[in-house]
């Protein structure tokens, strides 16, 4: 219980500076919204009449108590550009962010566990080291770059998945989905081989241990206790790295996003910084940061759970 | 996630890696430096080379249309073709370089210069500075680099040094969380206390017995981090948002490329190798002196 105190202040304390960054470099730094919204040739009175309308005239601390306040209650603002709530923006984009993230971390899974399990087999030979230097190459790929190679390989190319439009799930699953398979890629060739390594060396450890000899020497088929014996202790921490991932996900896929037009909270970002929209670029930045540390924080709570040394031992530290 | 910029193991559950790295093939068994050392090392000697004296090898200029030759492919005039406006792609790519290597190795030395006294102050007075130093890192790292790049290029505007300079502030928490560690793991040693009992004062200490020993793993990271620092330049570049546009960088060139991909792709296919193999490159050199002198260091201990 002292543990999971200590963890929600501690998470207070972060979302509270970030916050409080996030304001300061938006509202203190050079770039001065006013000028943006009023335009090149507007007067000086023009822009100190846009200052005053916004609050801008007043001083920061001020500015900053207010719009905590607000945001705590839920009013992040609304966009200079569109009008629309920024909750709003957020909130509708999200679902897309997230399906987007699941979908990469799906097929992350599908080339990390295989070839996890049997880089772990038969670790040190030829297939193990080749898999190890595929991960190397496959990690020196930038997303961005694997983006388009991609959609020139297996859209232009092979013709196989012509770019297509983003459709809401009303639109059916087919539908929905083929609009995630190139950027879940793009986003899986980095993320697997983490989650690759993670899973091999646990595995190898777990397969040193006399139960699985036991199992072995009993007669049972390797498949088997691959399978059934090994595979789950060992993907302990494969999993956490995983709920790791989605946390770093949440602003990793921004440029995915926009290269394949997924209308997700990246893009929304992206867009809001090209229009210099800096009550939506706000808003989306402390939601990511947001998004991430609870993120984290949810897996720390879940290893405490499970591993019950953590939470007597970090409860002093 | 069990709080990495402590000490403790991570989790008594997690795995380290070093078994790993041991037995991969490029680091070589008897610590010999095989072909996955030299072939790449060789690359980035190319590749330094040709961005720094590419005006002087016959490298053509980055800037001047061919507008007779749009989007040729790769020819004896134009080895690697011309891009949609007549460009050729090969000088784009040799002049692309520069920004990559100045920003790729500069960054790193930036986070390097602030982040190695910080993680040093923070292990070696420990307590509630330490507690500051940490917790600031933690609430640094609650917002992903991406995320802060595009913010600070929002603010700031895109250009060589403010690219430099944002991308060096994102090296800070990895290079005091290795310096931290590597002066805690040094801290309790005989030869500071030596060095404490003959009256070298706290600065001395840091200085002059601790900076030594906490450099060397800190540089060994420092060849990944160029790697990495390569790849988000080249993202922000992608986006526009690095250096102004006329000015030829990778990222920029693929992103470019991105309306031609179907009838001309070498415009964005060649930056993207080149590229490739340069962070490739990083990562393997880097990879292998960091085993080598991780290896060391826990032999050490």
């Amino acid at each position: 219980m002292r543990y999971l105190l200590k963890r929600v202040r501690r998470l207070v304390v972060v979302i509270f500076a970030v916050t409080l960054f996030t304001f300061l470099l938006v509202n203190v730094l050079p770039g001065d919204v006013a000028y943006d919204i009023a335009g090149q040739d507007a007067s000086e009175e023009e822009v100190q009449a846009i200052r005053a309308d916004l609050g801008l005239d007043r001083p920061v601390m001020v500015r900053y108590a207010e719009w905590l306040g607000d945001f705590v209650q839920g009013d992040w603002g609304r966009s200079f550009r569109t009008d629309e709530p920024v909750v709003d923006a957020i909130l509708s984009r999200f679902p897309v962010s997230l399906e987007l993230m699941l979908v990469a971390q799906v097929f992350a899974l599908i080339l990390a566990v295989p070839f996890g399990i049997l880089a772990a087999y038969r670790a040190g030979r030829t297939v193990d080291r080749t898999i190890a230097t595929a991960g190397f190459m496959s990690l020196s790929v930038p997303s961005f770059m694997a983006a388009i190679l991609l959609i020139l390989v297996v859209s232009l190319n092979l013709g196989w998945l012509p770019t297509s439009e983003y459709e809401p799930l009303s639109a059916g699953l087919w539908a929905n989905l083929r609009a995630f398979i190139l950027p879940a890629l793009a986003i899986a060739m980095a993320e697997w081989v983490v989650l690759m390594r993670v899973l091999r060396a646990d595995m190898i450890g777990v397969l040193q241990q006399d139960y699985i000899s036991l199992a072995r020497a009993k007669g049972l088929p390797v498949c088997h206790v691959i399978l059934r014996h090994a595979l789950k202790p060992a993907s302990f921490s494969m999993i956490t790295v995983l709920g790791l991932q989605i946390g770093n996900l949440v602003g990793g896929s921004i440029i995915i996003e926009s290269i394949f037009a997924l209308p997700g909270v990246g893009r929304l970002l992206i867009n809001a910084i090209y229009a210099r929209d800096f009550i939506v670029v706000q808003g989306v930045v402390v939601f990511i940061a947001f998004a991430y540390v609870l993120v984290n924080f949810i897996v720390d709570l879940l290893y405490a759970v499970l591993d019950p040394r953590i939470r007597t031992e970090r409860a002093d530290g | 996630m069990a709080d990495p910029t402590t000490n403790r193991p991570l989790h008594p559950a997690r795995p380290t890696l070093s078994r790993f790295r041991r037995m991969r093939p490029t680091t070589g068994k008897s610590g010999q430096f095989g072909i996955a050392f030299w072939l790449p090392l060789a690359w980035l000697f190319l590749i330094s080379f040709t961005a720094i004296f590419a005006p002087w090898i016959g490298i053509q200029d980055p800037d001047s249309l061919d507008f007779v030759n749009l989007q040729t492919p790769p020819n004896d005039a134009h080895l690697l073709g011309t891009d949609h406006l007549g460009r050729d792609v090969l000088a784009r790519v040799v002049y692309g370089a520069r920004v990559s290597l100045v920003v790729g190795f500069c960054a790193p030395v930036v986070g390097m210069l602030l982040g190695l006294p910080i993680g040093m102050i923070a292990g070696y007075f420990g307590g509630r500075i330490d507690g500051f130093i940490v917790g600031s890192i933690d609430t640094f790292l609650a917002v992903p680099g991406l995320v802060l790049l595009l913010l600070f290029s929002l603010i700031f505007g895109g250009s060589l040094l403010v690219v430099t300079v944002s991308l060096g502030l994102l090296f800070i928490p990895i290079f005091s969380r290795i310096s931290r560690a590597a002066t805690l793991s040094f801290k309790s040693s005989e030869f500071i206390l030596a060095a404490r009992t003959i009256g070298a004062n706290d600065f001395n200490i840091l200085v002059r017995e601790l900076l030594p020993n906490v450099v060397l793993p800190v540089l060994a990271f420092g060849l990944v981090a160029v790697a990495s620092a390569i790849v988000v330049e080249g993202a922000l570049s992608f986006l526009g948002l690095s250096v102004p546009a006329p000015h030829p960088s990778w990222g920029g060139m693929i992103a470019g490329g991105r309306e031609h991909l179907e009838e001309s792709p070498h415009i964005s296919v060649f930056p993207a190798i080149v590229m490739f193999l340069t962070v490739l490159s990083f990562n393997l050199v880097g990879d292998t002196l960091r085993s080598r002198f991780a290896d060391v260091r826990e032999a050490a201990i």
